[in-house]
């Protein structure tokens, strides 16, 4: 292979380093003007009065009674209002917009809202509103439970997680046309556009939504920009101006999605030598006020929660309930890093109490070819977990380091983990996406809604086009992404881009180069005229999913990830320190080896800051620390050196080999951590792994430290 | 206010505590520094001001007055195309500002000194490795110099960093 494999010059590459790449706010129309969202000050009540407290000369002032069509973000459940009626449900809850010329004399426009306050649920344990429920179920539990030499019980915790992409959520939005326009920041383009349709009741040709270049999404970007274009949109259309909205960093981080608060309890039937007999899980996760994707996110978290292991007998209950805490929304891994944290501490817990290796309990209960997931799907040649595992273990040199480490201060842990690509269960056949390829002069266009957010969704799809039709890289330009331009190829989330929307563009360019024969491109345009083909997404046979009885195969392949933390711990002031992570992952092809390792890299980053330093505090269901300054993502002090290796097992209906690989390091840091940590005696069951919970867990264990710690007083 | 951006003086009317940042957003079209945070947290909006890198977000016009300014606009150096071709830049929001603080390290940095003088930009999507690669290769590069010997990768390589299985 000549293009794919390579790490070419990615396609915006240059722009990004010289400051020409133009992000969403770089933009500025002829008359534009600036939005702002006056938001609810309370977790649960009433709009009870609304004051203005300035001159609204020159200003555009609107609320839910300016929208023409319904009042909702639509998405799945269409429950979440685009404004507050009456009924506020959570805190940051947007009520009225406000647009002006000037910056300045906007922020400064005081708005007093007066409310009959209710009595909010913020505890999710205690929520009696259920927005999905979900029951996989196989063999039978009690029987494993009675073959089983040990039952192992446990409760795991994970808690909010903020995107922190650098760039905060903006858009621009045109009126024109008898219609709107909208320029942002943003994942999945068709989305908002599908929102706005409905919100601005308008048909499909007047509503255009166009991705500019985006500053880092993670999941952040998936719905929450339809919110924040519809707002803008509301101002565009009433103002008749161009309207900019930019978000700040404070409140980027108070108003939209996290990654949802989980609660896993586990209990595990095993034997003696490590058998896996019965595994059963309850699941529980914090929606917070409104549905928004909170089912999928279930879903997937449900799916992945018994772990790349097969037991014959295993029952997981799952659901995902509402809070008066602002919407938790689509992060990388969706649901997965939540239930595979939990599975991967109890992995280490049974090897404990059995006295077995970690490695090994791994080995022992590990899927192979012809093996069954908890959803009944059976394992095919390209299951890696066992590879990915051994390789871990030989290059991070893990069992001397397990001897060398004893005793000091210093721990080894690992995780294995895997991760479904594309969306869950039918969801690739609702989605039905189709890519396009247009013939060009020089060589073809790529026509797709998949979003370059920093992964390099242009150059992968570039050099897959370039590769299958025999031309150069430099020939395949790829269209941003603009839906009056480019069929709807689905959402760029669930590590589908590559695999789902790669495919079908190889595809395309079979069909173009069968197309062209022997002919140039410019021979060809100019003898047959324009050429475009486009394809769509044809289910696998194989590939079936029960979605009643979530049974099936949940996904067309899985990626896999075996990560393996080095830690320190400070004795002192229980700070913890990662000094390296060795990382072996099972991408099927990488089609670009430095994105692809850039993307374990940057992912494996995200789930160190989930293990040990992001914690979202909340009080009356707001936000309190939505800084920088208080919110702390790893910076280069806090980052390890990270060892990727990259292993190719082909999925077979990848393109040349590929599966999804960027949301398994999110996975599998957390975890990994932790059990570094139990190695050193320090039982974490809840995350972050923050100094404060490693002094808890050792107040908690057995009087040995006691004596211990009154020395440290 | 008169002071020099990349090397041409320039005389700006605006408020004197508007942010440097806006400024040369707003007032001078260079939208190449970015915003991140406006608190100096994530060092996305970082300039040169004399040579030294600073936040442009906390700095207000007034401090600017016959200074020095450099902007990612006024650099051509090889450790641009280093980022890219190391993976040092993903979705670019952070890399304009890494940039301009990467060129005040010495050619020679270590990687402990590239990790504490680098502490002050934040980036959520590479992990930071790219960029120390490409800190690394682009400060040895010569100027104008092309990378093209970033590309060539020593055959012998031991261990294999992707391989078929």
């Amino acid at each position: 292979m000549k293009i794919v494999g390579r790490n070419l010059l990615r396609k915006e590459g240059m722009k990004k380093v010289s400051g020409k790449a133009q992000y969403i706010d770089d933009f500025s129309f002829p008359g534009m003007i600036y939005g702002r969202t006056i938001r609810s000050s309370i977790p649960c009540g009433e709009v009870a009065a609304i004051e203005f407290k300035f001159d609204k000369k020159g200003f555009t002032t609107l609320d839910y009674r300016d929208i023409p069509g319904k009042n909702v973000v639509a998405l799945i459940e269409d429950d979440q209002p685009c404004l507050v009626e009456k009924k506020v449900q959570h805190q940051e809850e947007p009520i009225l917009l406000l647009a002006h010329p000037d910056r300045e004399k906007l922020l400064q426009a005081e708005v007093k809202i007066s409310y009959k306050q209710e009595t909010p649920i913020f505890d999710f344990e205690k929520s009696p509103k259920v927005f999905k429920k979900i029951l996989i179920e196989k063999g039978d539990l009690q029987v494993g439970f009675a073959e089983s030499d040990l039952i192992l019980e446990g409760e795991y915790r994970t808690g909010h997680q903020e995107h922190l992409y650098i760039e905060t959520n903006g858009v621009i939005a045109i009126p024109e046309n008898g219609g709107i326009t909208i320029y942002g920041s943003m994942q999945c383009p068709y989305y908002v556009h599908k929102a706005l349709k409905v919100l601005l009741n308008l048909p499909d040709e007047k509503v255009r939504v166009i991705h500019v270049e985006t500053g880092g999404a993670f999941g952040g970007k998936e719905e929450y920009p339809s919110m924040i274009a519809c707002h803008a949109a509301l101002l565009a259309v009433k103002s008749g101006k161009p309207v900019k909205m930019i978000y700040d960093r404070a409140e980027d981080m108070a108003a939209t999605t996290k990654r949802h608060p989980g609660i896993i309890r586990h209990k595990t039937g095993v034997r003696k030598n490590g058998e896996l007999t019965a595994v059963e899980i309850d699941f529980l996760l914090d929606g917070g006020a409104y549905a928004t994707l909170s089912a999928v996110v279930l879903s997937r978290g449900a799916i992945h929660a018994a772990g790349p292991y097969f037991c014959e007998n295993i029952q997981i209950t799952a659901r995902v309930v509402m809070t008066n805490t602002p919407p938790n929304g689509a992060f990388r891994g969706f649901g997965a890093p939540q239930t595979q944290f939990a599975m991967e501490s109890q992995m280490d817990r049974m090897a404990e109490a059995l006295s077995l290796d970690p490695v090994k309990i791994r080995e022992k209960n590990v899927l192979k070819k012809g093996l069954t997931t908890a959803t009944g799907q059976v394992m095919e040649d390209d299951c890696s977990a066992l590879t990915v595992l051994q390789e871990a273990v030989k290059r991070s040199d893990y069992y001397r380091k397990v001897r060398t480490y004893k005793g000091t201060n210093k721990g080894i842990g690992l995780s294995l983990v895997f991760h479904g690509s594309g969306f869950t269960g039918s969801g690739e056949v609702y989605l039905a996406s189709k890519a396009a390829l247009e013939l060009t002069k020089n060589g073809a266009r790529i026509l797709v809604s998949s979003t370059e957010i920093g992964q390099g969704t242009r150059t992968m799809l570039a050099q897959i086009v370039a590769e299958t039709m025999g031309i150069h890289y430099e020939q395949v330009e790829v269209q941003e992404a603009d839906t009056n331009l480019v069929p709807n190829s689905g959402p760029t989330v669930a590590s589908r881009t590559c695999m789902i929307i790669g495919k079908l563009l190889q595809r395309c360019a079979e069909e173009m180069r069968e197309k062209l024969g022997k002919k140039s491109p410019k021979e060809y345009l100019k003898k047959y005229g324009p050429l475009v083909i486009t394809k769509q997404y044809e289910k696998p046979p194989e590939i079936e999913w029960d979605d009643e009885h979530y049974q099936g195969a949940a996904y067309g392949t899985y990626g896999y990830e075996c990560s393996i933390a080095e830690i320190e711990v400070n004795p002192i002031i229980y700070g913890i320190r990662v000094n390296r992570v060795t990382t072996a992952v099972d991408v099927g092809k990488a089609i670009h080896p430095i994105l692809a390792k850039g993307q374990i890299e940057g992912g494996m980053v995200q789930g160190l800051g989930y293990a040990l330093l992001e914690q979202v505090e909340m009080k009356d269901g707001k936000m309190t620390n939505s800084q920088l300054t208080n919110y702390i993502i790893p910076t280069t002090c806090d980052t390890p050196i990270l060892d990727v290796v990259l292993l190719e097992k082909s999925y077979r209906h990848g393109p040349f080999g590929a599966k999804g690989l960027a949301e398994l390091p999110l996975d599998g840091a957390a975890p990994a951590v932790v059990n570094a940590l139990r190695i050193l005696g320090h039982d974490i069951r809840e995350l972050p792994a923050a100094p404060e919970r490693v002094l808890e867990s050792l107040l908690s264990r057995s009087n040995i430290d006691q004596r211990a710690l009154s020395i440290g007083r | 206010m008169q002071f020099t951006v990349n090397g041409k003086k320039v005389n700006v009317r605006a408020y004197p505590m508007k942010r440097l940042l806006d400024v040369l957003r707003e007032d001078l079209g260079l939208t190449g520094t970015k915003e991140g945070c406006g608190e100096g947290e994530c060092g996305a909006c970082t300039v040169l001001i004399n040579g030294e890198a600073v936040c442009s977000c906390l700095v207000p016009l007034a401090q600017v007055k016959g200074a020095r300014v450099k902007t990612i606009e006024g650099v051509k150096h090889p450790i641009q195309e280093a980022f890219v071709r190391e993976g040092g830049t993903q979705c670019g929001i952070c890399t304009p500002g890494f940039i301009m603080s990467a060129l005040t390290l010495p050619a020679n940095v270590s990687l402990k000194e590239m990790q504490e003088r680098l502490a002050g930009n934040l980036c959520r999507c590479t992990g930071y490795m790219g960029i120390y690669r490409a800190v690394k290769k682009g400060l040895k590069a010569k100027r104008g110099a092309k990378l093209v010997s970033l590309r060539v990768k020593k055959k012998s390589q031991k261990r294999k960093r992707v391989r078929s299985i």
